[in-house]
């Protein structure tokens, strides 16, 4: 039998939410158990809980307190993290393509000086990447990666965006990610893929799930200008390998 | 079909209501009313489902004119005069608008937000179960935006129905009430008391996203990042300045700074109606009572309909009676039974 795994903290967020925190920092292990309380937690269903929010280091639990007591909710929720979780019986796989450089990455060659090589070198680095959807949240769709690359890890901009396009591929610390919508952002800007990770009137209106694989490969303009149309007219864009 | 067209409104004005929880995990933050008990009992009012859609109105003016039929509103929330052609409405009563007629709002008097409901509800295609504004994400209908002048909504013609009024209890003072958490351990004891003890202004840059707060700087014990995690309604989060912001219903999903504690979800709505430049305290309180009052605030809403009395019924104050002695002893003498000591088996 495995070993029982060490608790979580339970952390009161309101009369309505608890946060169970597994780590401080962004640390992998802490990602996969936070996603392995989220999958047991809504194959308990425990009556009172209304949503579940993964985030890199812990889960937001949401409940009715006119149902469920913290106290109550917060001995299911240690019992519930003290099991190994089976891994999950599928994964799936995003295979997204990103035009790198130019306009649509205005960061690259900037990042790239600061390493000290060329945005070629930049690129190859972030494509090679195997990377996991360790969250989704801030706005709608925007997923956070983990699994970059270390020689890639660095400090955000001293001065954040006010504006950022939608679609932006960047990277921020120890993070890659998808920024779905146009807006602020602090990350330096690699690139933009034409794939929305949310988009109203189309099924499924969110593509990304917590947990879910992501690849990146590299497009020139012109193919992400034609598919931007076709993402724009309800096209998916980003291929999907169930494994 | 009739028609409600928004005449004239001041910015900070949306369709709003229950919102739609549900889809955190992705991103999207639920939106709603920023006060749910106004929202609910101006529906009440009109016969809507508590929770249904109807216009959250900014602090400042608004007009609204019935075309093609009568309709059927009411409003409830923050005070403010209000008139049907010069003639005054009391606010928390339903009232006909016939074709033609204008209902006129003016600036907040107090509070910031107010609701209009209209009788059956306003028309549009939900997403997610909702019809709420959140334009960040585009959502939000028949608007997925702010409403302006010239907006109109399609609604049922009014019933015709005798009009109604509502008795909502005195709304509570005193401190805002706060579960100190979930990282109130990224502060010592005196930045803590420091919170607790403080005046706190609400600064006129604040909105539907959050609430941010003028007083004293609060200091961090260990620097101001935290790796993102899950936000909800009235999460109190520090940023590097020191200045706390409280999370409101357009608020991120997630947030990267250290969040000392979070508005018990019964106080929300009254620190949503604290108008910007009205100074306040918070008090910390127990999760055993936060959940008390959580459980009394759903009674409240799920009572409204109760409340209800026909527009024109005289006043009987019941405590007065009581005071008097005169309803307690007129239940003593006709159920005098009740004060028999029952026998032992």
């Amino acid at each position: 039998m495995a070993a029982t795994l060490s608790p979580p903290r339970l952390l009161p967020s309101g009369d309505s939410a608890v946060t169970v925190e597994f780590s401080r920092n962004i640390d992998d292990d802490a990602n996969q158990r936070v996603l392995a309380l989220d999958r047991a937690l809504a194959k308990a269903v425990i009556d009172g809980v209304t949503e579940a929010v993964p985030t890199y280091r812990s889960l937001l639990v949401h409940y009715d307190p006119g149902r469920l007591a913290f106290d109550a909710l917060g001995e299911k929720l240690l019992a519930l993290a003290s099991q190994p979780q089976p891994p999950t019986a599928q994964t799936r796989r995003w295979r997204i393509p990103v035009a790198y450089g130019g306009e649509h990455g205005i960061d690259l060659e900037d990042v790239a000086k600061t390493l000290n090589t060329t945005p070629d070198d930049i690129v190859a680095r972030h494509v090679v990447g195997d990377y996991r959807v360790a969250m989704i949240g801030f706005t709608p769709g925007w997923s956070y990666l983990s699994g970059l690359d270390k020689s890639l890890h660095m400090s955000r901009r001293q001065n954040p965006r006010l504006l950022t396009p939608a679609g932006t591929i960047g990277i921020g610390g120890v993070q890659t990610g998808i920024q779905c919508l146009a807006g602020p952002s602090g990350w330096h800007l690699l690139g933009r893929t034409a794939v929305r990770t949310y988009q109203l009137h189309r099924n499924p209106i969110f593509l990304t799930e917590p947990g879910d694989r992501v690849t990146f490969f590299a497009v020139d303009h012109k193919t992400f200008a034609e598919q931007d149309r076709a993402a724009e007219g309800g096209e998916i864009i980003a291929e999907l390998v169930e494994s | 079909m009739s028609r409600v067209v928004v005449a004239s409104i001041g910015p900070a004005s949306s369709v709003q209501d229950g919102g739609r929880p549900g889809s955190q995990r992705y991103g999207l933050t639920p939106s709603g009313a920023m006060d749910r008990l106004a929202l609910a009992a101006a529906n009440c009012l009109v016969g809507n489902e508590l929770f249904a859609a109807g216009v959250e109105i900014g602090p400042f003016g608004a007009s609204f004119t019935a075309r093609d039929g009568a309709v059927r509103v009411a409003i409830a929330g923050a005070p403010r005069n209000a008139d049907i052609g010069g003639k005054p409405v009391t606010p928390e009563t339903s009232v006909t608008l016939k074709d033609g007629e204008t209902l006129t709002l003016g600036f907040a008097r107090g509070g910031a937000f107010s609701y209009l409901a209209i009788e059956g509800g306003i028309r549009g295609e939900p997403v997610f179960g909702s019809l709420a504004v959140n334009a960040r994400a585009g959502l939000g209908s028949p608007y997925p935006r702010p409403l302006q002048a010239g907006d109109e909504f399609g609604v049922d013609a009014a019933s015709g129905g005798p009009e109604r009024r509502i008795e909502l209890p005195k709304a509570p003072s005193g401190p805002i009430r706060v579960v100190l958490g979930p990282q109130d351990d990224e502060f010592d004891d005196t930045n803590k008391a420091l919170f607790l003890n403080s005046d706190w202004k609400i600064s006129a840059t604040s909105d539907r996203m959050g609430y941010r707060l003028e007083g004293p700087v609060i200091e961090h014990l260990h620097g101001h990042n935290i790796v993102s995690d899950g936000t909800v309604n009235g999460s109190i989060q520090v940023p590097g300045n020191g200045a706390p912001i409280v999370l409101m219903m357009d608020r991120g999903t997630s947030g990267g700074y250290p969040k000392i504690a979070t508005v018990i979800s019964a106080d929300l709505g009254r620190l949503a109606q604290t108008s910007a430049g009205t100074a306040f305290r918070f008090k910390a309180v127990s999760m055993a009572e936060a959940q008390d009052e959580a459980r009394r605030f759903a009674q409240l809403l799920r009572g409204l309909p109760e409340r209800l009395r026909a527009a024109d019924s005289v006043e009987l104050n019941i405590e007065a009676l009581h005071d008097a002695n005169v309803a307690g002893h007129a239940v003593n003498a006709v159920d005098a039974g009740t004060w028999q000591v029952p026998a032992e088996p």
